[in-house]
């Protein structure tokens, strides 16, 4: 596969493996946060963390869209589904986020509702023109990156008036999850989680571009690097932010030119604010409520809204009491700290958000990188070939 | 007095449609029996026109027994069709045991409103690949389910075979230091598959490998001295290569260790796989199989496998390892390593 493999070539990443080795100070720490779940995906599925010296720690940040979502936001939409006969569309890992009293969207398809799994947010409004006797609901989810396709068929559905049509909106911003870390007691005064630089995100750099990230650069002086999904860009990101807190640098670098621009796109961007607003607050799952991090839906598009439209009221569901999904979230803990891992919690039977989608913390380690806590296999005394 | 002569109006298998009179036993059912399954499948078996089917016993040997329900949607896709699918999916897993499949019997739960034109090619299909598989159909049923409680049609099928005497394959009988081997690229039919899938549909000529495999099986058997060498014999069909060595390596309390960079996939499935999300590893496929087989006769079987059509893109993929933990790793083209876990969860629903 042209234009892909390129980015997942052995050798080349070999090569940036020895830079790495060679440039780290022993005795020195380099603990790096990858904000991304698509990051947390690349370096347990082609075994990065393998490949890195041991003073070098990767740990998992709060960016995978599907372990955020808290059971409250699960429930409403279950209701929708269940009680109010709507037809609940949504992205396939959504189907599987643990929710209150055992059910979630896949469970609650089983009980008769209707649930449809959709690859495209146009995929939704599809299905709301092709059954206009029915209602439909789009249950949006998602950083940045997800949030401009949301954007685009509520203002087609306004153009079309297709008024069978609307959206439960769980759209959250990047730059106020980074901006509540930092400022977590954890990071800031028991230094319990040392962050010494970002792998700051791919496609959600795409559309909002690297400069949000200058502040944190500035402010709270950790360097930020911007960096594709490939494994390469992974690692050459790892090896950038190595090189600056060799230098005693905070500055924001993209690694990941071929797609991202400081200002971003700027079209979506406008879309964006055109259909939606700031949130006051917005409960994540593991953060807890976080002032103005993430959106609504704005009152010129209230036809579209669901919360408007079937009366919804959020109400707070705490998690399971033994699910360290929030710690794991904040960096505070690994999934191997949590009792239930492995053991109750399995993808099979995910008890936290964590283990649902591959590119949570806990699912991630779970599906590709759990044999390192046994011994590894010696590659070279397999006589294999 | 003289009666008149019987007639029989044919059925209209062009503009027709199955109602529920074609399942409830009676003359439309006797006669939808006569003019497609008997005529399409006809062999000295089903002649005998009995419910059951009165078979000779094999020699020697054990029989080998297995049966396998069809679902898939849709019905027609390319390089193949639910009918063919039938066909080939219990001859698999008749073979994967190193038996000869010898007879096949078929069960048809059809909805009702269903195009008869399209039951007939399926009927064909399935009778087409019983014919090139030199396995025939000898006893079948057929029902009908109100519109709305089926999808099309539902086949499923049994088949007996005979396995030579003393010889054991399954899944219980890998050993630490065998040989894995694939016989061939991997992904083709899920991908196809999935390539008409609502909401999906994209343009690829990816076909289907849907085949049988018993010929390859017994080509591979025979050029070993001795045949118990083949430890394991599976087709990696839902769930993909990566289940189906974990369910092994569960059934055996092995461990394996296998080498992306060895793993045959053509680029069209590995790039269609990268823009839908998917692990080839984890797609299904119809017309592969996995065999696990003592070291030193790696080399033979291997060539072996690629003298038969179905065999020709083989590779030595990886080895079973002593792990009490049952991991199935994989050392990754990246140069990292990882486990290559079971499926969880629902990849792609109805593939088979």
């Amino acid at each position: 596969m042209k234009y892909i493999d390129e980015f997942r070539d052995g050798d080349s990443a070999r090569h940036i493996a020895a830079n790495i080795a060679a440039e780290v100070q022993p005795g020195k720490r380099y603990s790096f946060m990858e904000f991304c779940g698509g990051h947390t995906h690349a370096i347990s599925r082609y075994g990065i963390a393998g490949m890195l010296p041991d003073n070098v720690r990767m740990i998992h940040g709060p960016g995978c869209p599907v372990c955020v979502l808290p059971i409250g936001r699960i429930d409403l939409a279950i209701n929708l589904a269940l009680e109010r006969g709507v037809m609940l569309c949504t992205y396939g890992d959504t189907m599987r986020v643990p929710a209150s009293e055992g059910l979630s969207l896949i469970k609650a398809k089983a009980r008769g509702a209707d649930v449809r799994m959709v690859y495209s947010a146009t995929d939704a409004l599809k299905l709301a023109e092709q059954h206009p006797e029915r209602e439909v609901v789009f249950l949006a989810i998602g950083f940045e990156t997800t949030t401009p396709p949301t954007a685009l068929i509520l203002r087609d559905a306004c153009a079309r008036q297709v008024d069978n049509f609307s959206v439960l909106c769980c759209h959250v911003l990047t730059p106020a999850a980074i901006t509540h870390i930092l400022e977590s007691a954890e990071v800031r005064q028991l230094g319990t989680v040392p962050i010494d630089g970002f792998v700051g995100p791919a496609h959600v750099s795409i559309v909002i571009g690297s400069q949000p990230f200058e502040h944190f650069a500035e402010e709270y002086r950790k360097p930020v690097v911007v960096a594709g999904f490939e494994p390469l860009d992974v690692m050459q990101g790892i090896l950038m932010l190595v090189r600056q807190v060799n230098a005693g640098k905070a500055e924001v670098q993209n690694e990941f030119s071929r797609a991202v621009t400081p200002e971003g796109n700027v079209a979506a961007q406008n879309l964006v604010s055109q259909v939606f607003e700031l949130r006051e607050s917005f409960e994540w799952r593991g953060l807890g409520e976080v002032p103005y991090s993430a959106l609504k839906i704005r009152p010129a598009y209230a036809a579209w809204d669901a919360e408007v439209k079937f009366d919804l009221h959020y109400k707070s569901v705490p998690d399971h009491k033994q699910c360290e999904c929030g710690a794991i979230l904040r960096g505070v803990k690994r999934p191997v700290d949590c009792k239930l891992f492995g053991t109750v919690c399995t993808p099979e039977t995910p008890m936290g958000s964590c283990m649902v989608s591959n590119e949570g913390a806990c699912a991630a380690h779970y599906s590709y990188g759990r044999f390192q806590a046994v011994a590894l296999i010696n590659i070279d005394q397999v006589a294999t070939r | 007095m003289s009666t008149k002569k019987n007639y029989v109006r044919p059925i209209d298998f062009k503009h027709g449609h199955i109602d529920m009179t074609h399942g409830a036993g009676g003359r439309a059912s006797a006669q939808l029996i006569d003019e497609l399954f008997a005529r399409a499948f006809d062999n000295e078996y089903l002649r005998q026109g009995h419910d059951g089917a009165s078979l000779p016993l094999p020699t020697e040997g054990r029989l080998v027994m297995a049966t396998d329900g069809h679902v898939i949607s849709p019905l027609f896709f390319p390089g193949g069709d639910i009918g063919c699918l039938s066909v080939h999916g219990t001859l698999n897993d008749v073979a994967m045991s190193g038996a000869v499949p010898l007879y096949l019997a078929a069960s048809f739960i059809i909805e009702e409103g269903f195009a008869l034109a399209d039951l007939k090619r399926i009927v064909e299909s399935m009778a087409q690949a019983a014919r090139e598989a030199g396995v025939p159909i000898v006893t079948g049923d057929t029902k009908v389910v109100e519109k709305g409680k089926g999808d099309g049609v539902f086949i499923s099928t049994t088949g007996v075979g005979v396995a030579a005497p003393g010889l054991w394959i399954d899944g219980r009988q890998a050993r630490i230091g065998d040989v894995v081997l694939v016989s061939g690229t991997l992904g083709e039919h899920g991908v196809a598959v999935m390539s008409l899938r609502e909401s999906l549909e994209f343009e690829t000529a990816i076909i289907s490998d849907t085949a049988a495999l018993h010929t390859l099986v017994q080509t591979m058997l025979s050029a070993l001295p001795d045949p118990g060498a083949l430890h394991v014999l599976r087709d990696p069909t839902r769930g993909g290569l990566a289940t189906t060595l974990n369910e092994i390596a569960k059934q055996s309390q092995v461990g394996m260790l296998i080498h992306e960079a060895d793993i045959p996939v053509l680029p069209q499935v590995a790039a269609a796989c990268e823009l839908l999300g998917l692990d080839p590893l984890y797609v299904a496929n119809e017309g592969k199989l996995i065999a696990i087989c003592a070291p030193d006769v790696a080399d033979t079987l291997l060539a072996a496998m690629r003298t038969h059509p179905l065999g020709q893109h083989a590779q030595r993929i990886g080895t079973v390892t002593n792990d009490p933990n049952g991991f199935v790793q994989m050392a990754t083209c990246f140069g990292g390593r990882r486990v290559v876990d079971w499926l969880s969860g629902e990849q792609l629903p109805r593939i088979c």
